[in-house]
This record gives structure tokens, C-alpha cells and sequence, in this order.
């Protein structure tokens, strides 16, 4: 099995559903010749041709627009968002629309899109470009939220997500494209959106995460146990729909959570966690939940993007916290 | 621009052919076909306003006066042609297929308004005002892309041309080159906005140079110009010609919706003298007595079956069954993710609960 990095593993999961499926085409913002800002889309043209996989103008709602479009009309579009950012300007074709059709028309017309965005900080981009703003879309009923964490997962997930009847975010991590290696199959497989992933198993605590903070929770993890905390550590992977079971199992079992997100704090997805499990578990909880999430302020300027971003002396603290009940 | 981009008319207000090229494709049937709609989608139109009034309806959205840009362009499509409409285009999506009662349904606030009749590529009304442009455009892509000759008509109104997505739709199906006709039927109030608040542009047809498209301004109460321009355009996406914005300028005589007062914004004398000089279906009426093609009598039984299509669809409407709560946790998903399995069946034993 060959070792290649998140990125590799996104480029070959699209690879293998245009080889499969001639419907599935790739569109966006220079995901043609250039390949992708990320090279996501790196040797589609070539394999594909220009009918397949093809530059739009920069326009994130006509993007967006004309991928419904396409998809209502029997295309299996996969379009690039350059960055999550941007996604705002493509609001209504998303939440609106593209999350609306199945549901307006009883069925008759539906939208089977996949939209890819890198997400997320830690890069030194400029402003603008690391927003993580999946709640957006877990608040917009008809959409599903993916958020994987390392290679293997994401071709997994990227494939199942392009085999889906209904519009799939597909939010990449992009400190996270090139970060590590790891062994992923060559031939195609699925793994089913709304599967949680126990990363490691634990007997204290419960440490819920997705996407860019996931190595980050798992290594600390790891760290823990030699200073006498097992935790158990919880990869999402899918926000919408969520993975229920592998949660309470987990919360039953260690009777203290934390959630960590790289989103803002307030209104983020770990607060409708927080809120299912008091709903579902609030006895079993021998402490209450710990967040440690980025701050209710706008993404700040690189200079200072270490401090607000979720790190590692706040999560350790948040368990300690978690562990003194 | 207006004189770049003037109203272009084959029929003028008295009913007179003032483009004689056309005059040989101006058959007797097509111009019945073109009446027996006009009727339709008036009386229609009308019976609706009058059932919100009796609350038997919703609020509903009126357009009286904007018939020929209607019934003209959706004569012009073919039966595998898409239609992309708004919430005011009713009258064009009776014309191309969608029944009375299921538009009745929409304005009883129904799903089933929403679904067109199997095969009938109606796309549900858009509400957004011009967030179907770029889907349009897609869409349109999409046949090119199979290597068919269907075509997308998609509408949208003057206030429409202010939008982003307008911008966008236009540009993304020019750089395609996708078959689509963008028909803008500009009755040049936005609600209660004016046009002249809306763009310094002199026309809306001018936009299309932006694009590099085609642009055309038609008399949109000429259903004679709506239906040949229309057609053409129409030709023009299947041959492989791309996209074309056409401006139908017309007017619609009462309020944006029931629930606002135009006399607020506007002097509805306008309306009447429109109403007197200018009104679509009188001029077809003047264009067919002139022609020797009118019959009082023939025309008296088009407003009689009217009446009665009309009258069965609204019973046929009040005789549907009441709307299934339960039915709106459905068709979110292919498959219902568990929230929303779980909320159904706490709806359900709350409702049993309830009635029990």
C-alpha cells in the first residue's frame, strides 16, 4: 500500500469516481491547468479533458449556481470553493437552493453536488482564508458536512461523498494536506458519511474532534496516557449526519467531555454536541463539558493566529479541569 | 442605447403587422392557440386574486398585463426544453404544461405546487430573484454537454438585473456558450422601486453587451414579438449559438403581490390607461378582427371553456385531500438522517397525543 499525503489521497479518490462514472465532472476556480491552488485537482485535465474538468470566472454563486444546475440535469459536479472564506458569497445557492431541491419538489428534482473547500488556520494565510464555518452548514437542513482528518479517511469519504444523492461540504483541512503520510489503499472504497472514528480508546475522558484539530487532540492523547489520563478520542469525520452512537458509548463509558473545534465558539457544532448529550446522558456526566475551541472574534491575522486557534496548553488544561471531578 | 436597443414590435398597438417577414408564419392556429391562452391565464389569474380575497387561497402573486410575454415565450419552447421560472411566471408554466390545479396548490402553499408533471422539466418557482441564472446556465451546460438540442428558458424581472447572480448567470452561460434564453419580462416596478432606481442603464437589453450575447428589446405586449424573438433564440442555443437576453417591456397592472397597495407607489391611472391602449390580449383581439380571423362567437365559447377549466380546477382543489403534517420531515434526504427520523416520530406522538 503506498504512503501519500491527504492531498494525494483527495486527488485520487476524484480520479478514480471520473474513471468510474462519467458523469462526475470537476469545476471551479483553477482547477484546470493549474490544478488547484492545493494541486487537488493536479492531472484531471490531462486524464479528463477540458469537458470534464474545466475553469470557471471567479464567482463563487455562479460556481455554486451552475453545479445545481448541472446536477439537477444529471451531472455528478464536484466543485472547488478556493477557500471556505469565500463560501459566503454562494450562501444562497447553497442553504437556499442547492439544499432545497429534493425537498421542495418531493423528490422529483435533486442535487447530488459535492462541494470542496480547504478550511482552516495555522497557515499564515492572509485574511479571509481560514475560516472554518461548517456550522453554517449544519444549520442549513438538506446539506451533508464532512470533515476528514488525514488520508485515508478522506478518499474514504471523498468517494462515498461523490456517490451521494445529496449535496456533500467536503471541508479539507488545509494544514493538514501535506502534514503527514499514510497508508491508503489504491483501489476505490466508501466510507459511510455519518461513521465516527475511534482514533484511540480510553477509559477517563472523552475528547471529541473533527478535522484540522484531530492530530493535534490524538497526539496529545497519546502524551496523556504516559501522565496517567486515558482518553478516548473521537475523529467525527461527518458532522451531518452524526455519528449519535459512537458518542454516548463514549460519554457512558468516561462520564467526561471535551470538544474541540477549530470554529468559533458560540453557535458552533460542539455546542449542539454539548446540548445532545445533556439531552441524552446528562446523568451519566460526572463533570460538565469542556469546549476549547477558537475564540468569538473574526479570525485574527497570522500574527496572532497560534493563540486564538485551539493549541495544546489549553486542551491539556481542559482536561485537567475535567479530571480534577 | 434605446436607439441601439429599440422596442422592437411585429404587431403594433392597433393590431397591425408592422413586420411583414413574419406575416406568412402567423397561421390562423397558432394565433387561436396564442388567444385561447391569453384567456386562460387571465381568467386564471383573476380567479386567483379573487379566491385570496375570499381567503381560500394564500397571498398570492398577480400578472395581469404580462400575459404575452407568458404565453409568447412558453408557445415558443419545445415539449423537452427546461423552464426555469419565478414566482410571477404561473401563467408561462400553465402554457407549457403545469396544470391549473397544481398551480392553485403552490398558491394554497402545497408541495404538490411544486411538482411539475412527470417528464415536465418545470423547475420549482423561484423566490431569490435571480438566483436561477446561474442554475440556468447549468443547466443549459448540462444538454450541451449530452449533445442534445433542448434548450433552458429561464425568467426573471427587471429588479432581478441588480443582483450578482444576474452578473453571474449571464457571464458563466456566455463563457459556456450554453443554450439558454434569459427573458427578462421588465414591467419596471420592483415591488414598489422603480426602474429608473434600479439601473442609470437605458435598457435592460444592453446588458447582454457585457456578455457578448445577443441582446433584444421587445414589445412584451406584441405576443407576436415575444413568440419570433423567443423562437429564434431559442434556435440560436440549439444550433450550437449560445445564450440570449431578451427584454420583454411590459407592465403588470396591479400589485406586486395581494398583500401590498400599488396605489402607494405608483398612480394607478397608469395602470388604466395601459389597460385601454396597450393591453395584450385587446391587441390580438384588434390584430384577429383586422385579419377577418375573429368570431364572436368562437371567442365567447374560449372564455366559456375557460370558465369551466377554471372552476374545476378550484374544485378540484378544494376537494384535495388536507395537506399530511408528517409529509415535511420527508424528501430532505435521499435517506432521513437520524434527527430528523427521530423529530418525525416525536411529531407523530405529540399528534397522536393531541388527538387522542
Amino acid at each position: 500500500m503506498a504512503e501519500i499525503t491527504m492531498i494525494q489521497a483527495i486527488n485520487e479518490a476524484m480520479r478514480q469516481e471520473m474513471e468510474r462514472d462519467e458523469r462526475v465532472i470537476v469545476l471551479g476556480e483553477d482547477v484546470g491547468t493549474n490544478g488547484g491552488v492545493f494541486r487537488a485537482t493536479d492531472g484531471l485535465l490531462e486524464q479528463f479533458g477540458d469537458q470534464r474538468v474545466f475553469d470557471t470566472p471567479l464567482a463563487e454563486s455562479g460556481i455554486i449556481g451552475t453545479s445545481i444546475g448541472l446536477a439537477v440535469n444529471g451531472f455528478r459536479p464536484i466543485a472547488e470553493i478556493q477557500f471556505l472564506g469565500f463560501v459566503y458569497q454562494a450562501m444562497d445557492q447553497l442553504a437556499a437552493q442547492a439544499a432545497r431541491i429534493r425537498f421542495r419538489s418531493a423528490g422529483r428534482f435533486t442535487c447530488p453536488i459535492v462541494v470542496r473547500s480547504p478550511y482552516g488556520g495555522g497557515v499564515r494565510t492572509p485574511e479571509l482564508h481560514s475560516d472554518a464555518l461548517e456550522a453554517l452548514f449544519t444549520h442549513s437542513p438538506g446539506l451533508k458536512v464532512v470533515m476528514p482528518s488525514n488520508a485515508y479517511d478522506a478518499k474514504g469519504l471523498l468517494i462515498a461523498a461523490i456517490r451521494d444523492e445529496d449535496p456533500v461540504l467536503f471541508l479539507e483541512p488545509m494544514k493538514l494536506y501535506r502534514a503527514f503520510r499514510m497508508e491508503v489503499p489504491e483501489e476505490p472504497y466508501e466510507i459511510p458519511l455519518g461513521k465516527a472514528r475511534i482514533v484511540k480508546e480510553g477509559e477517563d475522558v472523552t475528547i471529541i474532534s473533527w478535522g484540522a484539530t484531530v492530530p493535534l487532540v490524538a497526539k496529545l492523547a497519546a502524551d496523556m496516557k504516559a501522565q496517567g489520563v486515558d482518553a478516548e478520542v473521537i475523529d467525527l469525520r461527518c458532522l451531518q449526519p452524526l455519528d449519535i452512537d459512537t458518542i454516548m458509548q463514549s460519554v457512558e463509558k468516561t462520564g467526561r467531555v471535551m470538544i474541540v473545534h477549530e470554529a468559533v465558539k458560540t453557535n458552533g457544532f460542539g455546542a449542539e454536541i454539548a446540548a445532545l448529550i445533556s439531552e441524552r446522558a446528562l446523568f451519566s456526566l460526572s463533570a460538565p463539558i469542556v469546549r476549547v475551541t477558537g475564540y468569538d472574534t473574526p479570525y485574527p491575522v497570522p500574527s496572532v493566529e497560534d493563540d486564538w486557534l485551539p493549541n495544546a496548553a489549553r486542551i491539556v488544561e481542559g482536561v485537567q479541569t475535567l479530571m480534577r471531578y | 442605447m434605446e436607439r441601439q436597443f429599440p422596442i422592437r414590435q411585429i404587431m403594433d398597438e392597433q393590431g397591425r403587422i408592422v413586420e411583414h417577414e413574419y406575416r406568412g408564419q402567423i397561421t390562423e392556429e397558432l394565433v387561436m392557440a396564442m388567444y385561447r391562452h391569453l384567456i386562460r391565464t387571465r381568467t386564471f389569474d383573476r380567479k386567483c386574486v379573487s379566491l385570496q380575497r375570499q381567503g381560500r387561497i394564500g397571498p398570492y402573486v398577480p400578472f395581469e398585463g404580462q400575459e404575452a410575454c407568458q404565453v409568447g415565450s412558453a408557445l415558443a419552447l419545445e415539449d423537452e426544453d427546461w423552464m426555469f421560472p419565478t414566482y410571477r411566471d404561473h401563467g408561462a408554466m400553465m402554457t407549457f404544461g403545469r396544470t391549473l390545479t397544481q398551480t392553485l396548490l403552490y398558491w394554497k402553499g402545497r408541495t404538490e405546487g411544486c411538482i411539475p408533471p412527470q417528464g415536465k422539466k418545470i423547475v420549482p418557482p423561484y423566490v431569490p430573484i435571480a438566483t436561477q441564472l446561474p442554475q440556468a446556465a447549468g443547466a443549459a451546460y448540462a444538454e450541451k454537454r449530452k449533445g442534445t438540442k433542448n434548450a433552458v428558458i429561464v425568467y426573471f424581472g427587471d429588479g432581478a438585473t441588480s443582483e450578482g447572480d444576474f452578473h453571474e448567470g449571464l457571464n458563466f452561460a456566455s463563457v459556456f456558450n450554453a443554450p439558454v434564453v434569459f427573458f427578462n419580462q421588465n414591467n419596471q416596478y420592483a415591488i414598489s422601486v422603480p426602474i429608473t432606481r434600479q439601473m442609470k442603464s437605458k435598457t435592460i437589453a444592453q446588458k447582454a453587451l457585457a456578455y457578448d450575447i445577443p441582446g433584444i428589446r421587445i414589445d412584451g405586449n406584441d405576443i407576436f414579438a415575444v413568440y419570433f424573438h423567443t423562437k429564434q433564440a431559442l434556435e440560436r442555443a440549439r444550433n450550437g449559438e449560445g445564450p440570449t437576453l431578451i427584454e420583454a417591456v411590459t407592465w403588470r397592472y396591479g400589485a406586486h403581490t395581494t398583500s401590498d397597495d400599488p396605489s402607494k407607489y405608483r398612480d394607478q391611472e397608469e395602470s388604466k390607461r395601459r389597460r385601454e391602449t396597450t393591453d395584450p390580449i385587446m391587441r390580438l383581439e384588434r390584430f384577429m378582427q383586422r385579419e377577418g380571423f375573429w368570431d364572436e362567437n368562437w371567442a365567447n365559447d374560449v372564455q366559456e371553456r375557460v370558465n369551466a377549466e377554471v372552476e374545476q380546477a378550484v374544485a378540484e382543489m378544494d376537494r384535495y385531500p388536507s395537506a399530511n403534517p408528517e409529509d415535511m420531515f420527508d424528501y430532505v434526504f435521499a435517506e432521513p438522517t437520524w434527527t430528523i427520523a427521530e423529530q418525525k416520530q416525536a411529531y407523530m406522538e405529540w399528534k397522536r397525543g393531541m388527538e387522542g
